[in-house]
């Protein structure tokens, strides 16, 4: 029985709704005790709140809401609650729950913490609302209420030079690839006379004149996806902002944010813009995401192989991670199978999403033992924090796509989506950039448990919440493993719904 | 489900002794590790299996259970074993447990890390050797380099780091041109298989339902990928000109990772080759004889030649890996039940009796701190135990009889002689054979300079007797040599019943 007939229509954006709910809380804690010294409570409300909003949509999600028997659409279609929405808003919510425990130890002794937590939801929230936009308004709305946040979370360290030009820059370029995006939307206004993305799809056929200004439009429309996905040209913000962010925030942009992008770009290119009509036209998406996806991997992956600072190597190769997730744009074509590789991506994307948060989490908790952050500063690491250095371990070789990790299996779904699509020359190019990841990822490894120590660690305490948040991305990038069919069986569905 | 016991109960003890402290890890994971011990004799004694994992007939512990489905093609937790699986399930449990007790002497920093690693890659082996999907399989395969790299990288000699760099590299690029040879043969077989399940794709291949793939026609396509195969595997075996990476790993490695490497993990090149290459591609080995025999008759003549030049003890044991994996190839390559079962055998004969080998050397090299065959001599004066049980072991490399190599040996060189795939295959066997008076020669050489005559030592150590749990592990490891070469029948019945249906294809045997 579907849920739908049970519930409220409105109860669909539940999971959204919580999010969204739990940063109200905390604004209201913070308003009742302002100088609060009790980091545990806003840290409790906002882990709470993100599980919560996990636990409802994953429910949702096993339930079949808006995936049996159609969308949920809300407000004349500006909201949809598919699988799609679903499915990503798993992903934010799961990182948003270690980022948030995580953020305990991290902040411990910093002012404002109550808005820092609340931020973080209402970027999660937007985040969760993006996967869920059904008309370019929406899109637009929500893709601010993501990035808001996130200009004043990267500048967070206020006293601290690097974070502040981390925002500035951040912002800066966001203010433009918001400009470009919002002047796209209008001219796919222009040419198609509606916002909603299915009336977009349906009108776009029949623009006549108006295609040239039509293409125009979804060229830029395609750059605001590439600033949100860090993707080249618009990554350059990408590695001083996730360099310069608070670590817990970099692991939070680098993964949700961009994962976000890829939700709406998914949903914006696959309903509005349907390949079968539109390429016939001349505007060959597809062709721009390849050229983008092939440039993307590369540059984001030889720039990490030339980094001598951890994070930065993380952050380069945090764009190169976009590059594969675009596969899943690029390599589609009219009547391949296209909800294969897309779901493939969407899968690789929530894999990402533990292992690369993982990684900065890591980082993170480098930070706070203040060891340092060249590849030199970790060598021998691991003779102190062995547990610590093996969930590290996991995430890069993960990341690298090495067996027996989840990043493994949701590469190798995302070349196998790409081959069976035709797309092997893709598959190629991405085998080869994650052979060569393969470099710069096991240098880390090296360092923690080959090299012999170069200064002595005074590591002090163990931040409890920093840790425990790696460990459950630890053991979520193991899990993902045997749990990987249902996760690219769901994503693969939902992806399928898209082109129906 | 005694299989994904033994495998996760393997798991669960290398994390419980990750975590344990250092001063017990040693002990802790000895005793774990008598765990998969009893349960791999435990499914020797209760094995009942006629026939070939692969092409067909019964299989004993078996276990398919839908995974998940990547675009059209099915991947199933399938796993069982047969009589080529059995012994070296075995063989990986048994090595395992003695190599852990060999390493409490010379590991002596960050134990518990060297031990969980350790039962680390013992429960991917053994997923290495039971697995019978190929996706499966190939994580588990890949699985075992990352404890090698560290097992090399973190505890091994001077120049460590290169030696586990080097290993990784070479094996993982032999992984990569593998798995494209693979890929492309499921390719081309098309809609005959909607899984990547071995046996089904070792049958669809072997009914020649190959089609061509992109343009290239079947029967470039079988070549093409039977070669990416074949230098896959060929790294891990290794055989030369792929062996590079060996001595350096194995005289950078701590001795009981030496035995590891040496006992368990070059059977993965070679039990790789009987199940892909000649199991699936029966033609096409045939085809490619010639060269095969070459490389193996090569393998046996210039390691053993190489193991000769050599002045450390323990690149004169990694050399002559070289030499007796050549054996294996060629008993493989002889299509023959006594080739093809002798060289499953000789994997099993070989693994003890280099795991032997390699963990004596270990032990004088913890009493000498040195290997250098130039710096000792009249070792058999201070140590006669230990010196007892490694010419026991040395006559075992040589083929001396009532030992496992004898028997191993013997099967390959009767089938081999016996064997019609090619004309010159006896004379490659009867040159094959003149190895083993260079395995002899090198052997002795090396004895009679460091164990015999008068004591003399370079180092400023006290050489005496050693320990009981450096002795134990050696008798252990005799004992099961010596049982094997009386009573060969224990594993070599079995090897047979899986080995005949393997030889029973179409295609042109002369």
């Amino acid at each position: 029985m579907p849920i739908q007939t049970q519930l409220p229509t409105w109860t669909a954006v539940a999971p959204t709704l919580l999010l969204g709910l739990t940063a109200l809380v905390l604004f209201l804690a913070d308003s009742i005790d302002p100088d609060s010294t009790r980091p545990t409570a806003l840290a409790g409300i906002s882990v709470l709140g993100s599980v919560a909003a996990l636990a409802v949509a994953g429910w949702f999600l096993l339930a079949g809401t808006g995936q049996e028997g159609g969308a949920i659409e809300l407000y004349g279609g500006s909201l949809v609650v598919d699988g799609l929405s679903l499915f990503f808003t798993v992903l934010f919510a799961s990182v948003a729950a270690m980022v948030s425990l995580a953020s305990y130890d991290y902040l411990r002794g910093h002012a404002y913490q109550a808005e820092f937590y609340s931020l973080v939801m209402l970027a999660a929230t937007g985040m969760s609302l993006m996967g869920s936009a059904g008309s370019l308004a929406t899109v637009f709305v929500s893709l601010e209420l993501a990035s808001l946040p996130s200009y004043a979370l990267v500048a967070f360290l206020k006293d601290n030079r690097g974070s502040v030009e981390a925002g500035l820059k951040y912002f800066l370029v966001g203010a433009v690839s918001s400009a470009v995006f919002v002047f796209g939307i209008s001219l796919v206004y222009a040419a198609t006379g509606s916002l909603l993305l299915s009336d977009v799809a349906g009108a776009i056929g029949s623009a006549g004149d108006l295609v040239g200004i039509a293409g125009v439009g979804v060229v830029m429309i395609a750059g605001g996806f590439a600033f949100k996905t860090a993707s080249v040209p618009f990554h350059f913000w990408a590695p001083e902002a996730y360099e310069g962010a608070p670590a817990p925030i970099s692991a939070f942009l680098s993964s949700a944010s961009k994962a976000a992008g890829f939700a709406v770009a998914f949903r914006v290119f696959a309903v509005a813009f349907p390949i079968e009509s539109v390429v016939p036209m001349g505007i060959d998406w597809p062709l721009l995401f390849a050229v983008l996806a092939v440039i993307t991997m590369t540059v984001g992956n030889f720039a990490a192989a030339t980094q001598e600072n951890v994070k930065r190597m993380l952050a380069y190769s945090s764009v190169g991670h976009a590059g594969y997730a675009l596969i899943g744009l690029a390599a589609l074509s009219g009547g391949g199978p296209n909800g294969n590789v897309m779901g493939a991506s969407m899968a690789h994307l929530l894999v990402y999403g533990f292992m690369n948060t993982g990684a900065f989490l890591f980082i993170a908790m480098v930070e706070h033992w203040e060891v340092g952050r060249t590849f030199e500063d970790y060598n021998g690491l691991a003779t102190r924090a062995p547990v610590a250095c093996l969930a590290m371990t996991v995430f890069m070789f993960s990341l690298a796509g090495l067996p027996p990790f989840g990043g493994f299996l949701s590469k190798y779904a995302l070349f196998y989506g790409a081959i069976q699509g035709g797309f092997w020359w893709l598959a190629a190019v991405g085998a080869i950039n994650s052979a060569l990841s393969l470099f710069y990822y096991s240098r880390v490894v090296k360092a923690m448990w080959i090299e012999d120590p170069s200064g002595s660690f005074d590591l002090g305490s163990t931040p409890l919440g920093l840790y425990a948040a790696v460990m459950v991305a630890a053991v979520g990038t193991l899990l993902l493993l045997p749990a990987f069919g249902p996760v690219v069986e769901t994503a693969q569905s939902a992806a399928t719904a898209l082109f129906a | 489900m005694i299989i994904e016991a033994l495998i996760a109960i393997t798991f669960v003890a290398s994390m419980a002794v990750l975590l344990a402290p250092d001063e017990w890890a040693g002990r802790l994971a000895a005793a774990l590790s008598l765990l998969p011990v009893a349960g791999s004799l435990y499914m020797w004694s209760r094995f009942d299996a006629t026939g070939n994992a692969l092409t067909g007939g019964d299989l004993a512990f078996e276990t398919m259970i839908p995974w998940l489905e990547l675009g059209g093609y099915t991947i199933n937790w399938h796993v069982g074993v047969d009589g080529i699986g059995l012994p070296l399930v075995v063989l990986t449990t048994v090595l395992t447990t003695l190599a852990i007790v060999s390493a409490w002497t010379p590991i002596d920093d960050r134990q518990s890390q060297f031990y969980g690693l350790m039962l680390f890659m013992e429960a991917n082996l053994l997923g290495v050797f039971t697995a019978l999907d190929f996706f499966v399989w190939f994580v588990f395969w890949e699985a075992v380099l990352l404890p090698m790299y560290f097992l090399i990288g973190v505890w091994g000699g001077p120049r460590r780091k290169y030696a586990a760099i080097k290993f990784f590299v070479y094996t993982n690029v032999a992984s990569l041109a593998m798995f494209i040879g693979f890929v492309a043969l499921v390719f081309g077989l098309g809609d005959s298989v909607s899984s990547l399940d071995m046996p089904a794709i070792a049958q669809a291949l072997r009914a020649g339902e190959l089609g061509s793939l992109y343009g290239i026609p079947a029967a470039t396509l079988r070549s093409v990928a039977f070669v990416a195969m074949f230098l896959g595997f060929a790294v891990k075996v290794p055989v030369v000109p792929f062996h590079t990476w060996l001595p350096d790993a194995h005289v950078e490695a701590p001795s009981p990772v030496s035995v590891m490497l040496a006992g368990v993990l070059l059977k993965m090149g070679t039990y790789a080759l009987l199940r892909f290459n000649f199991t699936m591609l029966p033609e096409t080995a045939t085809a490619f004889v010639v060269p095969i025999a070459l490389i193996a008759v090569v393998s046996v003549i210039y390691g053993a030649m190489l193991a000769l030049a050599q002045q450390d003890l323990k690149r004169i044991v990694a050399y002559s890996s070289v030499s007796s994996m050549g054996y294996v190839i060629l008993g493989l390559v002889a299509y023959t039940t006594y080739g093809v079962g002798g060289a499953t055998f000789q994997m099993i004969a070989h693994g003890l009796i280099s795991g032997l080998m390699f963990m004596s050397v270990g032990v004088i090299y913890n009493a000498t701190h040195t290997r250098m065959v130039g710096d000792m001599s009249g070792m058999a004066d201070r140590m006669p135990v230990t010196v007892g049980i490694l010419v026991a072991g040395a006559f075992g490399y040589m083929g001396l009889p009532l030992m496992a190599g004898f028997a191993g040996e013997f099967f390959i060189f009767k089938g081999a002689f016996a064997s019609t795939v090619h004309a010159a295959m006896p004379l490659f066997t009867a040159v094959a054979m003149f190895g083993i008076v260079v395995v002899a020669g090198y052997l002795l050489f090396a004895m009679q300079r460091t164990l015999f005559g008068s004591f003399r030592l370079e180092t400023d150590y006290e050489v005496g007797p050693a320990a009981l749990h450096e002795t134990a592990p050696l008798a252990v490891l005799l004992a099961t040599i010596i049982l094997l070469g009386v009573a060969p029948d224990l594993f070599f019945g079995m090897i047979q019943d899986a080995v005949d249906p393997l030889l029973d294809f179409g295609g042109d045997l002369s």
